[in-house]
């Protein structure tokens, strides 16, 4: 697309403006899909295993039937014989998924029978009803035991607990290891935690047999999730409407809900009746299939006396759980920014996704990318401290310089664009770095433990699914296009429609704002609606950080095609070549010759009635779509795994004081700044209340939230009395100071920021935290880092 | 076997109702299912969260931890009781809006009420006294530092004689 302009030209974009949603939201006006009462409608409720792993022998639904208001009992044979299985995201044939389990259950949670009544609470009292007699069998929870050669196989016919394994090698490995003065290894665990939305998943189904359709309204963020739907379903495309006018209570990645959508819309059609599936917490928490990366990372960096860090070895170990959809997946994103914002020369990468009886895992904000992050940057902090360097020199001296962009890393994708320097120079001078140096030595001196945690890392956006054919030859995904399709109606009012749902982001705002400042009309004016998906253009859904991307560029595309045609409309009927033609707020003139004008309202009323004034070849009406494919998109991965991941990388450099408490082992944030630069912001307030959220989600991840198993396998952390969450007293005042260096490869240089914050914010506080601990010469090497995991540590030998 | 159903009497965003309940309903199912009060959400029903926050006498209260029929002869607030009475935006919620303090919404009706209670009684509040009122009611969009800010502005704008 064109070179951007200044983001000083802009009229609307950049500028402090309130959003389209909010009103209805402050209102308590929102449409979620509990929202949503349909005549008639029939609720469901679960029979869930309470085994790990364990054999169905025998199903007993004969007294929940009996019961006055119960509809229907189904169990997984039924469903099981009537469905096909739930898409898998690499080549594993024999590792299948089904709504309910059939045969087996192989987590504590999994769906095992859907009982449908009047009332949740009907249902509620008939599952109980329902009896189960079970084997327990052996079940593996660990996550390198899993990769033993005798290790319990999750799914025997799949014949090991691997779903994927590969080592990549990219550039001269060997050599920079052998020419590196040091080396240093590491190991390192995100745990297992995720963005836990207030709003559970939830889906209403309606089945119309005289028309042969299915209307769904599910809260969801899911890439194609209208045809994973209809093939599970057995039918045609055209036969499923999802309606993505639904708002979603919050999804941050996690909610995929496929498995709840294919249950409910079976039941639905079966059973002739509308049917709503609201999981209660419990049923989200083990067995709402969101739980996040759980990853073990064995780094070994090689390097210099003087800080060139030469190459890495990452071998990193995802657990997966029971299940996969896209999990596996969530190790490819990371390819695209291996390297964090460094120079370095070469890299070998082992992802292994291993099977376990747990809950199983789905994308979680910034699909990976986070805990490598949290790898990279810990692997910087250690070589600062084995060389007795300045953690931020060593950064320094291995950022990508601003004039080394475009930036081609070992694995194969280009940066686009970025100043980290600039970046990183900003936030330490809003934090006052040196105050803050000052004010945890005085804390120190004081006999308190204080540290400063620095983390600078990337935000690769755009999101295209490049990861799919690196990880799945079978997989030829090369295009992850969006679509807008813009209206100016015979009033002269603008429609746009998006083609997708939304989970916070402030869509209707983006596209507004850039339907108005191509078109100069006032974005207020301009109306967006969610289209459903059988009249809807192509979307691959708010993933990856893409929409301010993708949907804003289909935007700026069709609105261009808008604005061609009002021009050749002014031409044709001014009599001058469009080059002597301005246009101006909509109105079009030759010059500033009044006489020679047509005003919006005239051009629009040409369009839609005067067909004797429009140009020949020109469509009546005023309307225009773009579809517009990921830039930079398109290709396959290379014999040795290379591929351009996503387009445009945002970047954030977080700087975090901490304070813990000494007898309870408690850390306190006392300041929090993070620089952030995702090139032109379309709208302000939407990237930063985004990025305050992403930092938030990652104080969760680094301190308290956890998905923590028992030794047999059962979720001990399954309310949020148990899974802890960051409250306004745990997350700290975040200032944010900006920068923009715009993206060449978008229409006004706009980056993605869905996944700001979150992608930095675990690495600087742990960062933080080992700061304060190295005093003691001891670290904590497993995020969250509890006060548990901190105190004990604490009370132990010193580790090096 | 149909449940046995309870009257109960109650006023709500200042009409008076009379509804007959079963025993088990809860107060939030019971404001949105039955009266169609659908601002009030439901997030965690075991008291944690915060989004089914409502006024019950005034107090913010969690209505997934009570009972309908517990709240007869009570006066309930819903977040549909604190827009202005032609629906528009009351000055709480346009400072949510001009600070832009929420994103999905999802807990922002709950929030709205907290932060109309603390406002309530203490019209001048600090940060601390904000994020303390807010403290439990769980936001996973914003990081709340927004909220903050739209109760600070909130606060000031009624000082200076908005309603």
């Amino acid at each position: 697309m064109s070179s951007a302009p200044e983001p000083a030209a802009f009229r609307y974009i950049g500028k402090q403006r309130r959003t389209k949603e909010d009103p209805r939201f402050v209102t308590g006006r929102g449409r979620y899909v509990a929202d949503i009462a349909l005549p008639g409608m029939k609720h469901v409720a679960l029979v869930t295993s309470p085994h790990a792993s364990a054999r169905i022998k025998a199903i007993r639904t004969e007294a929940a039937l009996a019961m006055e208001g119960v509809h229907y009992v189904l169990t997984g044979e039924e469903l099981c014989a009537n469905v096909d299985p739930l898409l898998v995201g690499v080549d594993t044939p024999k590792v299948v998924r089904y709504p309910l389990a059939h045969g087996v259950v192989r987590y504590a949670g999994e769906w095992i029978v859907a009982v449908v009544a009047d009332s949740r609470a009907l249902a509620e009292d008939a599952a109980e009803k329902v009896e189960i007699d079970y084997e327990p069998t052996p079940y593996v929870l660990d996550p390198e035991q899993a990769l033993l050669p005798d290790a319990v196989l999750v799914h025997p016919d799949h014949g090991s607990n691997v779903l994927y394994r590969r080592t990549f090698t990219w550039g001269p490995v060997a050599e920079d290891f052998a020419h590196s003065q040091h080396q240093l290894s590491f190991r390192v665990h995100w745990g297992r935690s995720a963005t836990v939305p207030i709003e559970t998943f939830g889906v209403a189904a309606q089945w119309h047999p005289g028309t042969q359709l299915l209307d769904i309204w599910a809260s969801i963020q899911m890439p194609k999730f209208p045809d994973q739907t209809a093939r599970a379903l057995r039918l045609p495309g055209n036969a499923v409407r999802v309606h993505f006018d639904v708002d979603v209570g919050g999804s941050y990645g996690v909610k995929r809900g496929i498995k709840h959508t294919v249950l409910v819309g079976y039941l639905a059609k079966r059973l002739g009746m509308p049917v709503r599936f609201i999981e209660d917490r419990l049923e989200n928490m083990r067995g709402g299939d969101m739980h996040g990366p759980d990853r073990i990372f064995d780094m070994t960096a090689a390097f210099d006396g003087d800080g060139t860090i030469r190459s890495l070895k990452i071998r990193a170990l995802d657990d997966v759980g029971a299940y996969a959809g896209r999990s596996p997946l969530q190790l490819g994103k990371p390819v695209g920014a291996i390297v964090g914002p460094y120079r370095i020369n070469s890299v070998e990468y082992e992802p292994i996704s291993v099977l376990t009886n747990k809950t199983a895992q789905e994308a979680v904000r910034g699909f990976g990318q986070a805990p490598t992050n949290y790898a990279i940057e810990t692997a910087i902090d250690r070589i600062a401290r084995h060389l007795g360097m300045d953690r931020i020199e060593l950064r320094r001296k291995n950022f990508i310089a601003k004039d080394q962009f475009p930036y081609l890393i070992p694995s194969g994708s280009t940066y686009d664009s970025g100043d980290f320097e600039a970046v990183l120079d900003k936030a330490l001078d809003a934090a006052k770095f040196d105050d803050l140096v000052a004010a945890r030595d005085a804390a120190r001196e004081a006999g308190r433990l204080a540290g400063i945690g620095i983390a600078t890392c990337l935000e690769p956006s755009g999101g295209n699914s490049a990861f799919e054919p690196l990880f799945n030859p079978k997989n030829e995904t090369t295009t992850w296009m969006d679509s807008c399709l813009v209206r100016v109606d015979l009033s002269g009012a603008i429609t746009g429609v998006m083609n997708t749902s939304t989970s916070g982001q402030g869509h209707e705002t983006l596209v507004s704002t850039v339907l108005g400042e191509v078109l100069e009309r006032d974005p207020d004016s301009i109306r967006v609606v969610h289209a459903d998906s059988l009249n809807a253009l192509p979307s691959n859904s708010p993933v990856g950080s893409r929409m301010a991307i993708m949907l804003g560029g289909a935007a700026a595309g069709a609105a261009k095609k808008i604005k061609a045609a009002l021009m050749a409309i002014a031409a044709h009927n001014l009599g001058v070549p469009e080059a002597a033609l301005e246009y101006r707020d909509g109105n079009i003139s030759v010059g500033d010759d009044a006489s020679k004008s047509l005003s919006w309202d005239q051009l629009v009323e040409i369009a839609h009635r005067k067909f004797h004034k429009l140009p020949p070849g020109l469509e009546p009406g005023l309307q225009a779509k773009f579809v517009w494919e990921v830039p930079t998109g398109g290709g396959l991965p290379t014999a040795d795994g290379r591929i351009q991941m996503y387009p445009c990388y945002s970047f954030e450099a977080h700087i975090v004081l901490v304070e813990i408490d000494p007898l309870t082992a408690q850390p306190k944030i006392l300041d929090y700044v993070c620089g952030h630069d995702c090139g032109t912001m379309i709208n302000p307030a939407i990237v930063h209340g985004m990025t305050y959220g992403g930092i938030a989600h990652g104080i969760g991840a680094a301190l308290y939230e956890k998905f923590a198993f028992s030794d047999n396998g059962q979720l001990a952390s399954q309310t949020f009395m148990d899974y802890l969450m960051p409250s306004a007293m745990e997350v700290p005042g975040i200032e944010i100071v900006d920068h923009c260096t715009r993206s060449p490869l978008t229409e006004f240089g706009q980056k993605g920021s869905g996944e700001a914050g979150y992608l930095g914010a675990p690495a600087a506080i742990a960062s933080a935290i080992n700061d304060a601990l190295a005093a003691l010469g001891k670290s904590v090497d497993e995020l969250p880092m509890t006060p548990l995991a901190i105190w004990t540590t604490l009370q132990g030998e010193s580790s090096k | 076997m149909s449940e046995r159903l309870y009257k109960v009497r109650l006023k709500v965003n200042g009409k008076d109702v009379e509804a007959e309940v079963p025993s088990r309903q809860t107060l939030v199912d019971f404001l949105r299912d039955t009266l169609r009060l659908t601002g009030t959400h439901v997030g965690c029903e075991h008291g944690i969260c915060g989004a089914c926050s409502i006024l019950l006498d005034n107090e913010p209260v969690r209505s997934c931890l009570m009972y309908a029929v517990q709240a007869e002869g009570c006066s309930v607030t819903t977040i549909e009781g604190l827009s202005n009475p032609d629906g528009t935006p009351g000055v709480l919620q346009d400072a949510f809006c001009e600070m832009h303090a929420l994103q999905c919404g999802y807990c922002t009706p709950a929030m709205i009420v907290a932060s109309h209670a603390l406002l309530e009684s203490n019209p001048a509040p600090s940060e601390a006294e904000i994020r303390d009122a807010i403290g439990g009611n769980l936001c996973r969009c914003t990081g709340y530092k927004q909220i903050v800010q739209a109760v600070q502005l909130a606060a000031e704008n009624i000082a200076k004689g908005a309603k």
